[in-house]
């Protein structure tokens, strides 16, 4: 077997052990959290105290497993989610993943099409301000500090005030169409934008600064093309610390937006599961969520590895 | 962390001598000390503010826009805004600084552990920080809330828990430098008993940094407080806290839509406001021009 593909065995062997770790984790964590939850998950079931005789409740118990000790419980919900199988909902009498996937359609339209934005913002941002101390950058960077504190729901609330209610220009609820995602989309990019443009800005500063930046330029390449070409995959390094910062505000932001806009999705899901403490559709979304984490923070691990040769080189 | 951000960038170039403003006197301390000095006046003594008390429904003035006699208008049910939002001040803050401390003492006693406890333990207490790291923060807090239940009690409680992870990194990675320092040597040295050393040295030289971290932290928590709130989760009207004020005025959008954006551009204020606070302090404290 060639080194090179022992070393990605490797690689991949190391990093799906941590993935079962945090997932194990995290299941544990909720698992715990949601038995600790006062009062009776048959009452939750049949939407009240006394809606179900002592008979019914038994049958309904035993149905959903709550007769059983809490270790077999614990094995048992751990066996089923290590092959996707969260359970029904509460509520809904619906399997957790079906209606989870469901609701994810709206909400990575969302999600991936704020992203975009923010990343188009954030790199011109970067491109045009690093190293310059112009009037453009003082009130950008003025902008950003404003807009990592401000709330998502107060930008939301004042793009629909103003484009919604008074120009009519956008629909004020509902996922319908393009027209629907426009303001969910800007509200939810902005802050992210202002992270973004805040870390990529630095990272850029510190590459122009590197003796490369000279190389370059007494090559005779433009200062756009240096920035663009030579500066920007520094600069995408800088952003490595961040994911898990972004991710963070994406999904909870994810949420706060659809709570605004009147959007169905993973937001919507969630605060109802919260609401009516359906407790296998919180559990579902909670694994949901971990499980997403770990996939992005592997896809950006790999990433690294195709934007900078040099961590490619050592092989490890 | 955000907070860190300051600390990537390159050193600047300066404009020193007379023409610059001394550093106490700069717009970006006092704009934002001035404002919080007004939201710690608002808590102590609200009256001063306004003449109003924040409950005296009066059904002849419902739903008015901003005007000199209702600053911030009035709700459905004819009560002053601006009235209710000072007075919800001191909840709101109550929640934000109870927040901030519940994370603070969290992460130092979780971080110090995954810092100081014997192997096998400190392998586990490491990962737990790394997994609470991996949610989002609002999730956790809702995963309390679904736990606790609502109200402003729990809505602290839920702040601050799902707040502690990013502190006990913090906390972690300083332990671990004070460690070793040369005077954890000397106590160590001295025969001093090792939670003594624990408590004594390793912990009181390892929270400097919280004092800029939290600062900011209670900006943080100001705004997943009014969040949940606004998610209809933290807590939930009549109460006048900052949040609950805005959800029951996402009712009225269509037809009263400063209800909801008022107190969201309070809370925006005073979270910007809290956050430049603690970014300057740390300016100063990086420059060395505060002993």
């Amino acid at each position: 077997m060639p080194a090179s593909t022992r070393n990605l065995l490797r690689w991949g062997l190391r990093h799906l052990g941590v993935i079962l770790a945090v997932l194990w984790g995290a299941a544990t964590i909720t698992f715990i959290a949601v038995k600790l939850i006062p009062g009776d998950p048959v009452s939750i079931l049949t939407g009240g105290e006394n809606v179900m005789d002592e008979a019914g409740r038994s049958v309904l118990a035993h149905q959903y497993g709550l007769d059983q000790p809490l270790l077999v419980q614990y094995g048992r919900y751990l066996g089923h989610a290590l092959v996707g199988d969260f359970g029904q909902s509460y509520q809904f009498r619906r399997p957790v993943v079906a209606m989870i996937l469901e609701a994810a359609v709206p909400t990575l339209q969302l999600a991936s099409s704020a992203m975009l934005l923010a990343l188009c913002l954030a790199v011109a941002n970067a491109i045009a301000t690093a190293g310059r101390r112009t009037w453009l950058r003082t009130v950008l960077s003025g902008l950003e500090l404003a807009l990592l504190s401000t709330p998502v729901y107060w930008i939301g609330i004042a793009l629909l005030a103003l484009f919604s209610f008074q120009l009519h220009w956008f629909p004020v609820t509902g996922n319908d169409g393009f027209a629907a995602l426009v303001l969910p989309a800007i509200a939810l990019s902005l802050p992210l934008a202002a992270l973004l443009g805040q870390v990529l800005r630095d990272g850029l500063e510190e590459a122009l600064a590197q003796p490369f930046a000279l190389t370059v330029r007494t090559r005779g390449v433009g200062e756009v093309a240096l920035r663009v070409r030579h500066g920007m995959r520094h600069a995408a390094l800088a952003v490595s610390t961040l994911t898990g910062t972004l991710l963070a505000s994406v999904l909870g932001g994810s949420i706060l937006t659809e709570t605004v806009f009147g959007r169905s999705g993973i937001g919507q899901i969630t605060l109802q599961a919260i609401r009516t403490r359906d407790m296998p559709l919180v559990l579902g979304l909670v694994m949901m969520s971990a499980l997403v984490f770990v996939i992005i923070n592997l896809l950006v691990d790999a990433f690294y590895l195709v934007i900078d040769p040099r961590l490619r080189g050592s092989g490890a | 962390m955000s907070s860190n951000e300051g600390t990537l960038s390159l050193p600047r170039v300066r404009h020193s001598g007379a023409a610059r403003l001394h550093p106490w006197r700069s717009p970006g301390l006092v704009l934002p000390l001035a404002f919080v000095l007004l939201l710690a006046a608002a808590t102590a003594a609200p009256g001063l503010f306004t003449a109003l008390a924040p409950d005296a429904v009066d059904t002849d003035a419902i739903l008015l826009s901003p005007a000199p006699e209702h600053w911030f208008g009035t709700d459905e049910l004819g009560r002053d805004l601006f009235c209710r939002v000072v007075y919800g001040t001191s909840l709101s803050l109550a929640i934000g600084v109870g927040a901030m401390v519940i994370a603070c003492l969290g992460g130092i006693c979780l971080g110090t552990a995954a810092a100081l406890a014997p192997s096998p333990v400190r392998r586990v207490l490491v990962r737990l920080i790394d997994i609470l790291l991996a949610f989002p923060e609002l999730l956790l807090a809702l995963l309390v809330i679904a736990v606790l239940g609502r109200g402003p009690t729990n809505t602290l409680l839920a702040v601050g828990l799902s707040h502690i992870a990013g502190y006990a990194r913090l906390i972690r990675s300083q332990v671990l430098q004070v460690r070793l320092s040369g005077y954890v040597e000397h106590a160590v040295a001295l025969g001093e008993h090792p939670w003594t050393i624990v408590v004594r040295h390793v912990v009181p030289n390892s929270i400097r940094p919280l004092l800029v971290v939290a600062t900011i932290g209670v900006g943080t928590s100001v705004l997943a407080a009014s969040s949940l709130s606004f998610l209809g989760l933290g807590v939930v009207p009549p109460e006048a806290e900052w949040g609950a004020l805005l959800a029951d005025g996402r009712n009225f959008l269509e037809i009263a839509p400063w209800l909801s954006l008022l107190p969201a551009t309070v809370v925006a204020i005073s979270v910007i406001s809290i956050t430049l606070l603690g970014r300057r302090v740390q300016l100063l404290l990086a420059r060395g021009e505060v002993p």
